[in-house]
């Protein structure tokens, strides 16, 4: 859905920004295309918080430039950037109604008569379902809703960009994937780029169009949803997003369509899909995810099948999480369970003998 | 929408320079100015001039002598002794009133604790002029507080060491309970403060551990509440020692504090050095104190 | 709750009467018939007849409350001022000295500011010929001066509570900086600058040592009248002033707490209420 234009919509070249001698953002580039849903995905202090800072305008970058829709940012101040966020702790303000706090932008809007600001408050209203709340003050709504306050006053001036800082992170679980969806079909219905910081990796996976994954102030990978789950860059993207098991491996050659890798932790050489640029001796990892781990009692037929013991598991419902003891390595393994059972219907138990496969092309090669 | 410049460089710079410019400024002028002028003051020479002060002339352009008074002549000495006995007396005896006040404070239940705090609060808003006042209608010759104290003391004592009143207006004794009076409330509020935030469970786990009440004082609550005890003091030693209006109205005229001083020396004897050298001399014996609270606050922080 | 010990309930009770047993007895006594202040002689309400009729009384009284409003209202502009500095701006050329002084002048002893401030306008009297005559302005200048760091202090704790994002929202939102201000911070922060503003007026009507110092002939605060007056000795007409200044502001604190109390217990109702209704 996210119509790309040649030209980006939003374009981060070589931003930096230093506080004294700490760099919280380093020389991170980004393009961001118009309509697309964008997240900034990180721990805390990967300086996520700072770029996001930077595009409305509260921090002005150390070292390079943004341009928004053409325009260079760099000294227009935060009132006038059209440009709005949704802060994380909501910042509504405690001593207007909801009516007027999602007014409030509006009044800064030169020849908007004052039928034509009360109509699109209302509007608002509706699109957020905030309507039977506008006299309320904000201490008299539930948080659920104070985040649907804070998303219509962003969105009341129609700005060309929608800052979202942690925008889910305030809600219980439940509510957090109700509004999830409602935060997509709202984006989709207004047509409003959105950039939204997050921690956590299922909100980005979810929301997103685009990921990009932050560390120490750089960008580490920018791809979609599938591109940094199913093929990260480095072993630091691998280990963000979602768990994996990694080992250190040696390049031994090329056959066919696929790379053999010598893993002395799983005792053994394993075929992955190929890498171009690799070359035989070279030192890499192998990253393989818990769910693309296949379990069997006996040994299955095709390459990457290893022999080891069950010595941990964990049951969650739909599916359980294996620990798998093999000679040189311990390994995570997922696996749903479709049947519908008594514990005696289980795969393996705990101390049974049990082979691991998996198919070469589930495999990660990452050499960073 | 074009704007002018000066619109802009406000929005961008002006307003902040202003918020942070006026009242800089002004404190700057009224605060800064007068307290270096009473510090350069302090070096003068005394002249009977008007304003009666100069430098230089036959002195060097440094006159250290009104500090060298203040070290050796013994009015400055008995009146610094004065006024940090005094002022020490009144911040122990706040500290033994005023700590199981604010524990007993933070036992008592809810609706209680909002009325009692309001009742500790209430005298800072009342005039501290006339609650000094209010103790010297209770300590004249002829109250009933001083005829019940008399007679208190009549029925303790034989009959030869009877009293027809109890001595107490221009006393030490009569300063330094009327500056308990009046700075109860300062050792209260920051200890109540220290001890309200304390964890409850704590002197629970220490009595399921085996202490005994008075022990779990000891070791849990009197050690945490150290901070609160160390601001109450400075909040009640600090104004206690540069008092003026409590010796003036209750005090013995031949044992003056330090306030006093300042004041004569300036009022009567017009000798401005002289007055400015104990006041910065004052100054110096309040900058330790706080110091050392400043010290434990910042240590405080950094605990937490 | 735990049940409280005797022992801490009997100095609770111990330390609110010696709090309180003065100025009980003080109110008492202003009711006194007997020119003796302390010797009861019957009750009368004459003391209060003649503090009415006593012009010197009134004339103080109006001194000090007009002294009171101009300097509470300037302290309270300039402390706002400074309390928003403080919390808000942690990077300027200056901070360290500035933020020693809104802090110096809370342990300055009295006697110190005013014997600073009377050399002060005796020498820029001097100097410039400004101020002329020591009186109702130079009272007005000291006391905006020491008024202004309570309300200082009072702000900038209440602004270290406020959340910053609320002031960057409205930024955000298309407000400059003033606009800010005056929309969404001075209006969050009301309370703290309504108390700002009682404490520092309360501060400037009691003042007596400072007032003492910068004070000039003709210009005589209550305080001032009152402390003079005493020196002298207990006498009953005190009393009733007393009676009537405290009543008056224990009404006014009482009546302040009791509000206060209220609607913050109907705010943490609907606050229940709206957490209830969480949808």
């Amino acid at each position: 859905m996210a119509a790309q234009d040649d030209a980006p919509f939003l374009r981060i070249e070589g931003v930096s920004k230093s506080f004294g001698t700490f760099e919280a953002v380093k020389n991170v580039s980004l393009t961001v295309g118009k309509g697309e849903i964008f997240s900034l995905l990180g721990g805390s202090g990967c300086g996520k918080t700072t770029l996001l800072r930077m595009l409305a305008g509260f921090e002005t970058p150390t070292k390079g430039r943004i341009f928004l829709d053409g325009h260079d940012m760099a000294a227009v101040p935060p009132w006038e950037r059209p440009v709005h966020m949704m802060f994380q702790s909501y910042a509504i303000f405690p001593h207007m109604t909801v009516e007027a706090n999602v007014g409030y932008g509006l009044k800064h809007e030169v020849g908007l008569s004052k039928a034509d600001r009360a109509a699109r408050v209302a509007a608002m209203l509706d699109l957020v379902q905030l309507s039977p709340f506008a006299k309320r003050k904000p201490h008299q709504i539930s948080g659920g809703q104070r985040q649907r306050v804070a998303l219509a006053r962003a969105l009341a001036r129609q700005p060309k960009l929608l800052l979202l800082d942690e925008p889910l992170a305030a809600l219980d679980k439940k509510l957090r994937e109700h509004t999830q969806f409602e935060l997509m079909s709202i984006q989709e219905r207004t047509g409003v780029t959105f950039i939204v910081v997050t921690h956590d990796q299922e909100e980005a996976m979810t929301l997103s169009d685009r990921i990009a994954v932050m560390d120490k102030g750089e960008v580490r990978q920018v791809g979609t949803p599938t591109e940094v789950y199913e093929s990260p860059s480095s072993r630091f993207v691998a280990g963000f997003i979602g768990s994996v098991n990694s080992f250190e491996a040696t390049v031994v050659g090329r056959e066919a369509s696929h790379l053999r890798l010598d893993v002395p932790a799983l005792g053994g050489e394993v075929l992955t899909r190929d890498m171009p640029g690799l070359v035989a001796g070279q030192n890499v990892s192998l990253a393989v995810r818990p769910e693309k781990l296949r379990i069997t009692k006996d040994r299955p037929e095709g390459p990457n099948c290893l022999a080891g013991h069950v010595k941990d598991l964990a049951y969650f419902g739909k599916d359980s999480l294996y620990r798998i003891a093999l000679p040189g390595a311990l390994v995570q393994a997922h696996a749903v369970n479709a049947r519908r059972g008594d514990e005696g219907a289980r795969i393996a138990d705990w101390d049974d003998a049990v082979w691991v496969s998996f198919d070469p092309s589930s495999a990660i090669v990452l050499v960073d | 929408m074009s704007r002018g410049r000066f619109a802009r460089w406000f929005d961008m710079r002006g307003w902040t320079l202003l918020l942070i410019g006026a009242p800089y400024v002004w404190l700057v002028i009224l605060f800064l100015l007068p307290f270096l002028i009473v510090v350069a003051m302090s070096v003068a020479t005394n002249t009977p001039t008007a304003p009666p002060f100069s430098y230089g002339g036959d002195h060097p352009w440094i006159n250290l002598e009104p500090f060298s008074r203040v070290l050796t002549d013994g009015l400055y000495l008995r009146a610094f002794l004065t006024s940090i006995m005094n002022a020490f007396v009144a911040m122990v005896l706040c500290l033994l009133i005023g700590y199981p006040m604010a524990l007993g404070l933070t036992r008592v239940s809810k609706s209680w604790r909002t009325i009692l705090l309001m009742l500790v609060i209430l005298p800072f808003w009342t005039s501290f002029l006339l609650r000094v006042y209010a103790w010297m209608g209770l300590m004249g010759k002829n109250s009933w507080f001083n005829g019940l104290l008399t007679d208190f003391w009549n029925f303790l004592v034989p009959l030869d060491w009877a009293i027809r009143s109890v001595p107490m207006m221009h006393t030490n004794f009569a300063v330094v309970l009327v500056m308990v009076y009046t700075y109860l409330p300062f050792m209260i509020l920051p200890l109540y403060a220290s001890l309200e935030r304390l964890d409850p469970t704590l002197d629970e786990a220490a009595m399921d551990l085996g202490s005994r009440p008075y022990q779990v004082f000891l070791d849990v609550t009197l050690p945490q509440s150290i901070p609160g005890i160390i601001a109450g003091g400075m909040l009640v030693f600090i104004p206690a020692a540069g008092e003026l209006v409590i010796p003036s109205l209750v005090g013995n005229a031949s044992q003056p504090m330090i306030g006093k001083i300042i004041q004569d020396e300036f009022g009567q004897a017009r000798d401005w050095p002289m007055a400015s050298a104990v006041a910065v001399a004052l100054l110096v014996l309040m900058v330790v104190p706080t110091m050392i609270y400043s010290r434990y606050q910042a240590k405080a922080e950094g605990a937490k | 709750m735990k049940r409280s010990p005797v022992f801490l309930v009997s100095i609770l009770c111990f330390g609110f009467a010696f709090l309180y047993i003065p100025i009980l007895s003080m109110i008492v006594y202003s009711f006194n018939a007997s020119r003796l202040a302390t010797v009861w002689g019957g009750f009368s309400t004459k003391w209060y007849v003649s503090l009415m009729s006593n012009e010197a009384v009134i004339k103080a009284l109006v001194l000090s409350v007009q002294i009171a409003v101009v300097s509470a209202t300037i302290a309270t502009i300039l402390g706002t001022m400074a309390g928003i500095t403080l919390a808000r701006f942690t990077k300027f050329r200056g901070r360290t000295l500035f933020s020693g002084l809104v802090t110096a002048p809370l342990i300055m002893p009295e006697v110190i500011t005013g014997i600073s401030m009377l050399i002060f306008f005796i020498l820029m009297a001097d100097w410039i010929g400004w101020p002329g005559q020591r009186g109702f302005t130079t009272i007005t200048l000291a006391h905006i001066t020491f008024c202004m760091i309570f309300v200082t202090t009072v702000v900038s704790a209440r602004m270290v509570q406020t959340d910053r994002a609320i002031e960057e929202a409205a930024m955000d939102l298309g407000s400059r900086p003033w606009q800010v201000m005056f929309d969404i911070t001075l209006p969050v922060i009301s309370p703290a600058i309504i108390s700002g503003w009682l404490l520092a007026f309360t501060i400037s009507l009691d003042d007596v040592v400072i007032s003492s110092f910068v004070t000039g002939p003709g210009s005589t605060t209550l305080p001032l009248l009152v402390w003079s007056k005493v020196r002298l000795g207990v006498t009953p007409d005190i009393n009733a002033l007393a009676t009537l200044m405290i009543v008056t502001v224990g009404i006014g604190v009482a009546a302040a707490g009791i509000i206060l109390h209220r609607s913050e217990k109907r705010r943490l109702a609907e606050e229940r209420l709206a957490f209830r209704n969480n949808d």
